[in-house]
C-alpha cells in the first residue's frame, strides 16, 4: 500500500488528501458550474470508500502507538457513513441550486465532518476520540450557519455551538478524571486499569458520569436533547439531513468505544444512567413529537425516540444488545436520510416544505413518492415487514433476554404512541386534498436514488438476515 | 391405497373450489357435472376401500401425511386412520352425498345460486370426509368445525329470508356451546397425554382413567369421566341432543337436499361417530356412559312427541331425526357402539329418502310445506309415494326393513344393559326406547296419511299442476329406497355380531351387550320371528300406525278436539317444551342485554372513552405541556443539561 505502515489509516488519509484537492479546486470553480464541486466530492467519497475496502483488516489493527484502531466495527460504520453522506450530498444538490446556496462550503464542511466521523469510529484513545468529535462538531456548527442570510439558521447554530461547547467541556472534564485515575488515555489501558478494584470507585464513576453527559448530548438523549429540535428546524433541510444521518453512526462509535471498550467493567454502574436516559428519550421523544406541526422538528423528536431505542440496546450490556444497537443505527440512518430526502424533494425555490401540512394530498401529486414516504414512515414506526420492525424487534428481544420485561413494555408502548405521528403523515398524504400541486424539480438521479432508498427500507425488512448476521459478526469480532 | 384415500378427500374439495370460484365460467351444467363426478368417484373409491378392508381382508391403515407444526412435543398433523368404521362412514357419506348431488340438479333447477349450492355441498362432503378419516383430534376438530361452517352457510342459503338468517345464526350459536365442550375435551386429552394422535391417546387411556382432577376445588373428578363428558357435550351440539337440540328443527329453513344430507344423514351423526370412535375412552367411564344414555333416552322419547304436533312436513321429519339420533345415543350409552353405527347407517338411507321424498312433494306443491294443505297425493306421485312407503316403514321399524333390524337390535341391547343396574337410568332408557317406537309410528304415519291419503286439501291452482317429479329427483329416491328396504337383512349379522369393526371399536367384556344378544342370534329370519313373537316393539309400532290411521284418516275431527281439551299438554308440545322461549328470551336476550351493557358502559365509556381516547387525550395534553418546556432560550437549555448532570451525579451518590 502506498501509505506504508500507515495503511490501516488509509481511509482518513485518503479523505484528507481529497478534501485538500476539492478545497483548492473549488476556488477556481464559478458559481454556475458549482456542480463540479459536487462531483468532486462524490469522487472523493468513492475513493475513500475504496480505501476503506482496500485496507480491510481481518482483525484488530492498532496504529499511532495504539491511539487508532481499525477493526470490523470501524469498517462498517465508515462505509455506512460514506454512503449516507453521498446520498445526502445528492439529495441536497437540487435544493442548494434552487435556493442559490450552491456553494462549495456545504460539500467541504460535509467532507470534513465525515473525516471527524471516521476518526471517531477508529478512535482507540480518549484524545483521538475527542479530536474526531471536535472535527465533526465544528463542521456541523458551521454547516448549520451555512445560510448566512437566515436568522433562524444563525440562531440555531449559536445554540448548537454554545451547548456543544458545554458538552465538549463536560466530556473533556470527564476524560481528565479518568486519565487522572487510570493513568491511561487508551481504551484498552483504561479497561485494564479499571479491573483493579482499588481504582473502581466513586471518583472514577464521577468522571464517567461527566463523559456520559457528553455522549448523551451527542446522541441527543433527554435531558441533553434541547438543542436537537431547534437545530433540526433552524438548519436548512440539506444540513438537517446531514446532521440527522451520518453523525448518529459516530455517536454509536463514541458510546461503544468509551463505555464498552474502555469502561466495560463499570457496566453495572453506567447501566442505570443509560437506562434512565433511554427511557426519558423514548417517552419525551415520542410524546412531544405528537404535538409538532413542523416535519423537521417532528423528525427531530422522532430521532430522540430512536436514540432511546439505541441506548436501551446498549444498556443490556450483552453482545445481542450491541448487535441490535448497531443494526438499529445502520437502518435508522438509511430511513432518516430517506425521510429528509423526501422533505427536500417537496421543497423548491423559495419554498421550504417543512410543515406536515405540506404533505397533504401527496398521493395525488405523485403516488410513487407518496409510497416512498409511506415506506419511510412505516419503517420508522416499526410496522412489519419494513426494516424498522426488525430493528425494534431485535432490541426488544435483547432486552427481554437480559431480563427486563418492564423496559420492553415501555418500548412497545412508546412505539405505539410513536406510530401515531408517523401514521398522521400517511393520513395527510393519502386522505387529504393537496393544497399545492406544483411539480417536483428534482433531477432524475435524485429521484432514482430516493426510490432505491425507499425500496431498501422495505427490502431490508423482508430479507433482514444478511445485515443482521453482519452486525452480529462485527460485534462478535470486536468484543 | 394412500393415493386413493387422498383422492377421495380432495376430489370434492377441488370440485367445490372450481364450482365456487369459477361458477360463472363453467356455467350451471359445468358446476353440477364436476361436483357430481367428483363425489361419484369418491363414492366408488370409498366402496373400493370398504371392499378392500372387508372382503379382501385388507389391513386398517393409520398414517400421517403432513406435519403442520410441532410445539413442545405436541405434533399437529394431517393424517388418515382408515379402518372398517371409517370405511363404512365414508361409503355412507359419499353415497348419500352423491344421491343428493343428483337430486339437487332437479330440486334447485331454477335457483339463482345453483353453482354456489353445488360448491357448498361438495365442500361439505370434503369436510365430512376429513372428519371421519382423521387419525387425530386436531383434524377431527377441523372437520367438525368445517361441517359446521358449511351447515351454517347452507341453512342460510336463501340469505334474503329473515327466518333463514335467524335459523343459521341459531344453529351457529347453539353449536358454539357444544363445540366449547368439545374443545375443552380435546384440551383435556392433550393435558393428560400430550398427544393429539388417536392411537397414542387410546394407548394411554388406562393412565388417564387412573387420574383425577379438581375442576371445582375440593371435588375430585375422574379425569376420563370429565374428558368423555366434555367430548360428549360436543356431540350433543352436533348431533342435536337435548338440551342442545333447538337448532335442528330451525335448520329446515335450508333447501331440502341439504336437510337430507347434512341435517339427517351425515353431519348430525358426526357426534355419534365421534363417540363410537372414542369408544376406548368412553368404555373406561361408566358415569359418562350413563350421562350419554340418559341424554339419548330423553331426546329419543320427548323429541318424538313433538313430531306429532308439527304441521310443516320438513319439521316433522326433523323431529323424527332428533328422536332417531336419540336412539343412536342410547345405543352408545349401553356400549353398543356397533348398534349405534348400524342404526346410523340405516337411518342415513331411510331418512335421506324421506327428506328427498318430502322435497319431491314440496316441488309438486309449489313450495307449500304445510301438511294440512296436502292430502291424496298418492295418485299424482306414484314413485314418490311408494318410496315414501318404504321410508316410513323403515323408520317405524316394520319387520324386514333396514330400520327394523337396527332399531330392534338397539332396543334389545338396552334391555340387556343390566350393568347400568336396575335403577332409574336403566328404566328411563328402556321405557323411552320402547315407548318411542309407538310415538315414531304415530307421527310417521300421521304425516304419511296427511300427505298421501285422504281428502285433497290443496287449492285448485296447485292441484291442476300436480305431477310426478323429474327423473333426477326420482332416481335418487329409488336408489335410496333399495338399501332402506333390504340392507339390514344382509348386514346385521356381520356388523353387530360378526366383529366387523374389529379393533376400531373397543368394548370391555362386561359391557358387551351385543355379544350377549349374539349368543341367541341365528340369522336374520330368526331375528324377525323372535321380534314378532317376543318383543313389544313390533306391536307398538303397529299400534302407532293404527292410531295414526284412526285419528287422521278415520276420525280427523278427533285430534282437534283433543288439542282443545288437553290444551295444556298441546301447548307444551306446540311450544316445544318452551326451550326456544327459554333460550331466546332467557339466554339470547340476556346475553344481548349483557352485551349492550358491556358495549355502552364497558367498551364505549371505559375502554374507548376513558382508556383509548382518554389516553390519547392525556398524551396529547402531556405533549403540549412538554412542548412548552422547549422555550427556545439558550440558558434554559443549558440549565436542563446541568440539571441532568446533577441528577446523574446525585444518582451515583445515593445509589
Amino acid at each position: 500500500m502506498i501509505f506504508g505502515q500507515f495503511s490501516p489509516a488509509a481511509p482518513e488519509i485518503t479523505l484528507l488528501i481529497m478534501i485538500c484537492i476539492v478545497l483548492i479546486a473549488d476556488l477556481f470553480v464559478e458559481d454556475e458550474k458549482r456542480a463540479t464541486t459536487f462531483w468532486l466530492a462524490i469522487a472523493s467519497l468513492a475513493v475513500t470508500a475504496w480505501a476503506v475496502l482496500a485496507s480491510a483488516p481481518d482483525a484488530h489493527t492498532l496504529l499511532f502507538d495504539g491511539s487508532y484502531v481499525s477493526d470490523a466495527l470501524s469498517q462498517v460504520l465508515k462505509l455506512f457513513a460514506i454512503g449516507t453522506v453521498a446520498i445526502g450530498f445528492l439529495y441536497a444538490r437540487d435544493y442548494l441550486r434552487q435556493n442559490k446556496l450552491m456553494k462549495g462550503e456545504y460539500y467541504l464542511l460535509g467532507l470534513f465532518g465525515l473525516l471527524g466521523i471516521m476518526i471517531m469510529t477508529s478512535a482507540n484513545s480518549m484524545l483521538t476520540m475527542y479530536l474526531g468529535l471536535e472535527t465533526l462538531s465544528l463542521s456541523l456548527y458551521a454547516l448549520v450557519a451555512f445560510d448566512r442570510n437566515s436568522a433562524t439558521s444563525a440562531e440555531s447554530a449559536m445554540k448548537y455551538f454554545v451547548l456543544g461547547a458545554i458538552a465538549s467541556g463536560t466530556l473533556l472534564y470527564g476524560i481528565s478524571w479518568i486519565y487522572g485515575i487510570t493513568g491511561s488515555l487508551q481504551f484498552d489501558g483504561i479497561a485494564a486499569a479499571v479491573r483493579n478494584d482499588a481504582i473502581n470507585s466513586m471518583p472514577l464513576w464521577f468522571g464517567m458520569a461527566f463523559m456520559i453527559v457528553g455522549i448523551a448530548f451527542k446522541f441527543g438523549a433527554v435531558p441533553f436533547h434541547m438543542w436537537l429540535p431547534d437545530v433540526y428546524q433552524g438548519a436548512r433541510t440539506p444540513v438537517t439531513l446531514y446532521i440527522a444521518s451520518a453523525p448518529k453512526l459516530a455517536a454509536l462509535a463514541l458510546i461503544l468505544r468509551i463505555l464498552v471498550d474502555g469502561l466495560g467493567e463499570l457496566h453495572v454502574v453506567w447501566q442505570g444512567m443509560i437506562m434512565v436516559l433511554a427511557v426519558l428519550s423514548l417517552v419525551v421523544g415520542n410524546v412531544v413529537a405528537i404535538a409538532q406541526t413542523n416535519i423537521k422538528r417532528m423528525l427531530g423528536y422522532s430521532a430522540i425516540a430512536h436514540v432511546g431505542f439505541i441506548l436501551i440496546a446498549i444498556f443490556t450490556g450483552s453482545q445481542d444488545g450491541y448487535a441490535a444497537a448497531l443494526f438499529y443505527t445502520l437502518t435508522y440512518v438509511v430511513m432518516a436520510a430517506g425521510a429528509f430526502g423526501m422533505v427536500i424533494l417537496l421543497s423548491r425555490k423559495g419554498f421550504e416544505a417543512e410543515n406536515l401540512a405540506d404533505f397533504k394530498g401527496l398521493n395525488a401529486r405523485s403516488p410513487w413518492f407518496a409510497l416512498m414516504m409511506l415506506f419511510f414512515m412505516f419503517g420508522m414506526a416499526g410496522v412489519p415487514p419494513w426494516v424498522g420492525f426488525f430493528a425494534k424487534l431485535n432490541v426488544i428481544s435483547a432486552v427481554l433476554n437480559a431480563g427486563f420485561p418492564i423496559l420492553a413494555l415501555i418500548m412497545v408502548l412508546a412505539s405505539v404512541i410513536g406510530a401515531y405521528y408517523y401514521l398522521r403523515v400517511i393520513w395527510y398524504m393519502y386522505f387529504d386534498a393537496a393544497e399545492d400541486r406544483s411539480v417536483f424539480q428534482a433531477d432524475i438521479d435524485t429521484r432514482i436514488v430516493l426510490s432505491l432508498n425507499g425500496v431498501a427500507v422495505l427490502v431490508l425488512g423482508i430479507i433482514p438476515g444478511w445485515l443482521l448476521t453482519l452486525c452480529i459478526n462485527v460485534i462478535r469480532t470486536v468484543y | 391405497m394412500h393415493g386413493i384415500h387422498l383422492t377421495i378427500v380432495l376430489a370434492p374439495l377441488a370440485a367445490a373450489i372450481v364450482a365456487g370460484l369459477f361458477g360463472r365460467q363453467i356455467g350451471r351444467a359445468g358446476a353440477h357435472w364436476i361436483t357430481n363426478l367428483a363425489v361419484g368417484s369418491s363414492f366408488v373409491l370409498s366402496a373400493m376401500v370398504l371392499k378392500h378392508l372387508y372382503l379382501d381382508g385388507g389391513q386398517a391403515e393409520n398414517y400421517s401425511l403432513y406435519t403442520w407444526a410441532v410445539s413442545e412435543g405436541l405434533r399437529m398433523e394431517v393424517g388418515f386412520l382408515v379402518d372398517r368404521l371409517t370405511a363404512l362412514m365414508m361409503v355412507v357419506v359419499t353415497f348419500v352425498s352423491w344421491m343428493v348431488h343428483i337430486y339437487t340438479i332437479g330440486y334447485m333447477h331454477d335457483d339463482p345460486g345453483y353453482q354456489r349450492f353445488f360448491s357448498y355441498i361438495s365442500l361439505f362432503t370434503f369436510a365430512m370426509l376429513m372428519l371421519v378419516m382423521s387419525n387425530n383430534f386436531l383434524q377431527l376438530f377441523f372437520g367438525w368445525e368445517a361441517v359446521g361452517v358449511v351447515s351454517y352457510l347452507l341453512i342460510g342459503f336463501w340469505f334474503k329470508r329473515e327466518t333463514a338468517i335467524f335459523a343459521n345464526l341459531k344453529a351457529f350459536l347453539v353449536n358454539r356451546v357444544g363445540d366449547f365442550g368439545f374443545i375443552l375435551g380435546i384440551a383435556g386429552v392433550v393435558m393428560f397425554t400430550n398427544s393429539l394422535d388417536y392411537a397414542t391417546v387410546f394407548a394411554s387411556a388406562g393412565s388417564i382413567a387412573a387420574q383425577s382432577v379438581e375442576v371445582l376445588p375440593g371435588i375430585p373428578w375422574n379425569a376420563m369421566t370429565l374428558i368423555c363428558i366434555l367430548l360428549f357435550i360436543g356431540a350433543m351440539g352436533k348431533s342435536a341432543q337435548a338440551p342442545l337440540h333447538v337448532w335442528l328443527p330451525d335448520s329446515m329453513e335450508g333447501p331440502t337436499p341439504i336437510s337430507a344430507l347434512i341435517h339427517a344423514a351425515t353431519m348430525v351423526t358426526a357426534g355419534i361417530f365421534m363417540v363410537a370412535r372414542m369408544s376406548p375412552l368412553f368404555e373406561l367411564s361408566e358415569t359418562a356412559l350413563a350421562v350419554v344414555l340418559t341424554i339419548g333416552a330423553i331426546t329419543a322419547f320427548f323429541m318424538g312427541l313433538l313430531g306429532i304436533v308439527q304441521n310443516d312436513i320438513k319439521r316433522v321429519i326433523a323431529y323424527s331425526t332428533l328422536s332417531q339420533l336419540g336412539y343412536m345415543t342410547v345405543a352408545l350409552g349401553v356400549s353398543a357402539y356397533s348398534a349405534a353405527i348400524f342404526h346410523l347407517m340405516t337411518h342415513a338411507f331411510f331418512k335421506a329418502l324421506l327428506f328427498l321424498g318430502a322435497g319431491s312433494v314440496i316441488i309438486a306443491m309449489h313450495h307449500e310445506q304445510d301438511i294440512r294443505k296436502m292430502g291424496g297425493l298418492r295418485k299424482y306421485m306414484p314413485i314418490t309415494y311408494w318410496t315414501a312407503v318404504i321410508g316410513t316403514l323403515a323408520l317405524i321399524g316394520f319387520p324386514g326393513t333396514s330400520g327394523f333390524f337396527s332399531k330392534d337390535a338397539l332396543i334389545e341391547a338396552v334391555r340387556e344393559s343390566h350393568w347400568h343396574g336396575q335403577g332409574a337410568v336403566y328404566w328411563i332408557a328402556y321405557l323411552s326406547v320402547v315407548l318411542g317406537v309407538f310415538v315414531t309410528a304415530l307421527y310417521s304415519f300421521r304425516m304419511f296419511f296427511l300427505v298421501f291419503h285422504g281428502e285433497e286439501r290443496m287449492d285448485k291452482e296447485t292441484k291442476s299442476h300436480l305431477h310426478e317429479s323429474p327423473w333426477v329427483v326420482t332416481v335418487p329416491l329409488i336408489l335410496l329406497a333399495i338399501p332402506s328396504a333390504i340392507i339390514g337383512w344382509f348386514t346385521i349379522e356381520p356388523v353387530l355380531f360378526g366383529g366387523f369393526f374389529g379393533e376400531a371399536i373397543r368394548v370391555t367384556s362386561e359391557h358387551d351387550v351385543l355379544a350377549r344378544i349374539g349368543e341367541t342370534f341365528h340369522g336374520s329370519w330368526e331375528f324377525i320371528v323372535h321380534a314378532v313373537t317376543a318383543g313389544p316393539a313390533v306391536y307398538l309400532a303397529l299400534a302407532g300406525a293404527l292410531t295414526a290411521w284412526f285419528l287422521f284418516l278415520k276420525r280427523p275431527d278427533l285430534p282437534e278436539k283433543w288439542a282443545e281439551k288437553f290444551s295444556g299438554v298441546y301447548n307444551l308440545l306446540d311450544r316445544k317444551y318452551y326451550f326456544d322461549d327459554l333460550y331466546i328470551k332467557g339466554f339470547a336476550a340476556g346475553g344481548r342485554r349483557l352485551g349492550l351493557f358491556l358495549w355502552k358502559s364497558g367498551d364505549e365509556l371505559v375502554i374507548d372513552g376513558m382508556m383509548v381516547n382518554g389516553t390519547a387525550r392525556s398524551i396529547g395534553r402531556f405533549a403540549s405541556v412538554l412542548r412548552r418546556v422547549q422555550t427556545g432560550y439558550l440558558y434554559h437549555y443549558a440549565f436542563a443539561m446541568f440539571f441532568g448532570l446533577t441528577l446523574i451525579l446525585a444518582w451515583l451518590l445515593w445509589a
